[in-house]
């Protein structure tokens, strides 16, 4: 993985020294609340219902075992023992004191970590492939490149009052898992038929109030061009881009207002000033950072496929969980792990300390040290011998952390909602908690099968309902939460917006109203090899509407 | 029925050191118990609880400052808003086994 050199070192102990000067002169009222606001947000630092909650950023999803028992000695010492993994592959902590903040930025630097740019108008944490480096359908590792665009981006003095923040994922995948159509950019590497490397270019895509799927501006941008022409697009952005009105202030309003079309030609003539200029990458560049993301030494484990058999065999517990949890690698003697942080009736990407270090633990001893963090608010570990998932899987199973569910009903994403976001304006956890405990039983989410819900507890999206396939919004009703439910949204390569089905449902109707939804699903469905979403697709909303509220037809 | 200028109402803040949730007690200071705050029954009894939240705000003694409307029952003041009732009991899911278990290890 990339290491700081001199410059990343000195860069980010500068940025710690000058913020804790900052938060020395606002605890000493030497600066006020209004000046300070700007530059403890540009450090990661909201202030919530209960306390202040920093957010650390976690370049593209990856860490390594020393970094992850850094966050759970954070989790320690300065919170409440836990923290909550985001969709944007960060860690937030729900409970620091500001006057505490200086000196966990202090540590986090010691392991080349810092909480720059996590939140503000600015180009936030760049999003990658959780799988990235392992995975056997990518083209390229894409995470280099979103390196480069780390490096590129962190504290651009052009691109850090941005008209509103700026989100960048990148993919090498048919299969995307980086959910690049609901990105402000999302770049997907692939190989032209002369085998070089380059990007297809999506813009405009984001959730929120206004869910719109990107669009594509290039479909094959040579991998030299990547920062001119994402330079191009931010700056006919950062010009064109409303300010008026923080509600149409994202790219995707720009592009949705200009027309795709016309927006594309601008950024091509911008390009044009940029593309033989210093941002070109040059070769020997690419090559350096690509040799930090060089992948572990994989030695043949071949002895692994007798024993995973035979370990299926004698456990079925054990067999669902590598159903479930374990891919393959393109290593076929390895595989890659999920951990679910999803435990049944738990909250979604919650970690405590002992759960983080148990985890570093296991990634030192039985996957070369690295571990993935993903947009799901579940980890990774990418290289796991085969022959070595038996002796993880205990160990996961002791620490709470070998849930067999991933991509499952109980697989849920969800904001922290109104326990402890100061935007919410209704609860996401306890909903996800009900909907969790309801179909926890491992027989009854194996029959229903892969189905991605999303909980989002405002209009804001930060739980990704609009993407769900089965998307939940919480809203606030003559001051009591409701529940808006829509349906057929997925962020992967075949991207769509769920709809919404009609009136909400209050808290205790809400899990209702999905086994509705699900007993719909599972009636109309053609065969137990037709998913969730491939049904949606073929009958359309109308038979789960229909079940949803049929009952209140009747009695009107 | 009250009408809103009369709902009694409390003054809340976050800490500005570890911004944890307050309200302004009787007695003047800053209360980390929703049911010691000094309840504002009537119009001058509000105003003087925005003035005091102003100058604890000038004295970057706290931050987001808020005059709440709550009810009173026999339990306690009880805000009207889902979202101040969370501020004052604190998240409503079992979040933080291990700290929550220390709290009441300690006491």
């Amino acid at each position: 993985m990339y290491r700081y050199d001199e410059f990343d070192h000195a860069f980010v102990a500068a940025r710690v020294s000058q913020f804790r000067d900052q938060v020395e002169r606002r605890l000493t009222g030497e600066i006020s609340e209004d000046a300070f606001k700007p530059l403890r947000l540009m450090n990661g630092v909201y202030l919530q219902l209960h306390a202040y909650m920093l957010r650390v950023a976690v370049p593209y999803g990856t860490l390594d075992s020393r970094q992850m028992r850094k966050l759970a000695h954070i989790a320690r010492t300065y919170d409440r023992g836990y923290g909550h993994f985001t969709t944007r592959q960060n860690i937030q902590y729900n409970w620091p004191k500001l006057s505490d903040i200086p000196a966990i930025l202090e540590e986090l630097a010691e392991v080349e970590m810092h909480a720059i740019q996590t939140s503000g108008n600015c180009i936030r944490n760049v999003t990658a492939d959780h799988f990235a480096g392992a995975a056997a359908d990518e083209v390229a590792d894409p995470r280099p490149y979103a390196e480069i665009l780390r490096q590129w981006s962190s504290v651009h003095p052009e691109f850090s009052f941005l008209p509103r923040k700026f989100k960048i994922a990148v993919t090498a995948a048919e299969r995307d898992r980086a959910a690049i159509q609901t990105h402000d950019i999302g770049l997907q590497l692939k190989k032209n038929d002369q085998g070089e490397l380059g990007f297809a270019v999506w813009i405009g895509g984001g959730q929120g109030r206004t869910p719109i799927l990107a669009k594509k501006v290039r479909d094959f941008l040579p991998e030299a061009d990547l920062l001119s022409y994402v330079t191009a697009i931010m700056r006919v952005y950062n010009l064109h881009g409303r300010r008026d009105n923080k509600y149409k202030a994202r790219i995707k309003i720009l592009v949705h207002e200009t027309g795709v079309e016309q927006l594309s030609a601008e950024i091509e003539a911008e390009w044009q000033h940029l593309k033989d200029g210093e941002l070109k990458l040059p070769e020997a560049d690419i090559a350096a950072i690509n040799a930090y993301f060089e992948p572990p030494k994989l030695a043949p484990r071949a002895e692994g496929w007798g024993e995973l058999a035979a370990w299926k065999k004698s456990d079925p517990g054990f067999a669902d969980w590598v159903g479930r949890n374990v891919a393959p690698h393109r290593h076929p003697d390895y595989a890659m792990v999920t951990i679910s942080l999803k435990p049944i009736g738990g909250i979604p990407g919650d970690a405590s300390a002992a759960q983080m270090d148990a985890v570093a633990r296991l990634a030192e001893e039985f996957a070369h040290d690295e571990i993935r963090v993903t947009h799901e608010q579940n980890l990774v570990l990418p290289h796991v011998a085969l022959a070595d998932l038996e002796p993880l899987y205990r160990a996961l199973l002791a620490d709470g952390l070998a849930t067999a569910n991933a991509g499952l009903i109980t697989d849920i994403i969800a904001c922290p909602g109104l326990d402890y976001c100061a935007l919410a304006n209704a609860r996401s956890i306890p909903v996800a908690q009900e909907i969790s405990n309801r179909f926890g039983d491992p027989a009854r989410q194996a029959e229903i099968g892969d189905l991605k819900i999303k909980i989002s507890g405002c209009i804001n999206a930060c739980g990704h309902h609009h993407v769900g396939h089965i998307g939940i919004l919480g809203v606030e009703k003559k001051g009591a939460e409701l529940y808006q439910i829509s349906l057929g949204g997925s962020g992967d390569e075949n991207a769509s917006i769920g709809q919404i089905t009609g009136r909400g449902f209050e808290p205790h109707q809400i899990t209702d109203a999905i086994e509705t939804i699900v007993d719909t699903y599972l009636a109309q469905r053609s065969s137990t090899e037709e998913t969730f979403i491939e049904c949606y697709r073929r009958i359309g909303a109308d038979p789960f509407k229909a079940a949803l509220y049929s009952s209140e037809a009747e009695a009107a | 029925m009250k009408t809103a200028s009369t709902k009694t109402k409390v003054l809340t803040a976050n800490r500005l050191t570890d911004g944890i949730a307050v309200w302004l007690g009787a007695n003047g200071e800053w209360t980390t118990s929703l049911k010691e705050a000094f309840l504002a029954r009537h119009d001058d009894a509000v105003a003087a609880i925005e003035a005091a939240g102003q100058q604890a705000l000038d004295d970057n003694r706290v931050v987001d400052v808020n005059v709440i409307e709550v009810e009173e029952t026999e339990a306690g003041p009880r805000p009207f808003r889902l979202r101040e009732r969370i501020r004052s009991d604190g998240p409503t899911i079992d979040y933080a086994p291990a700290f929550t278990a220390g709290v009441s290890h300690a006491a």
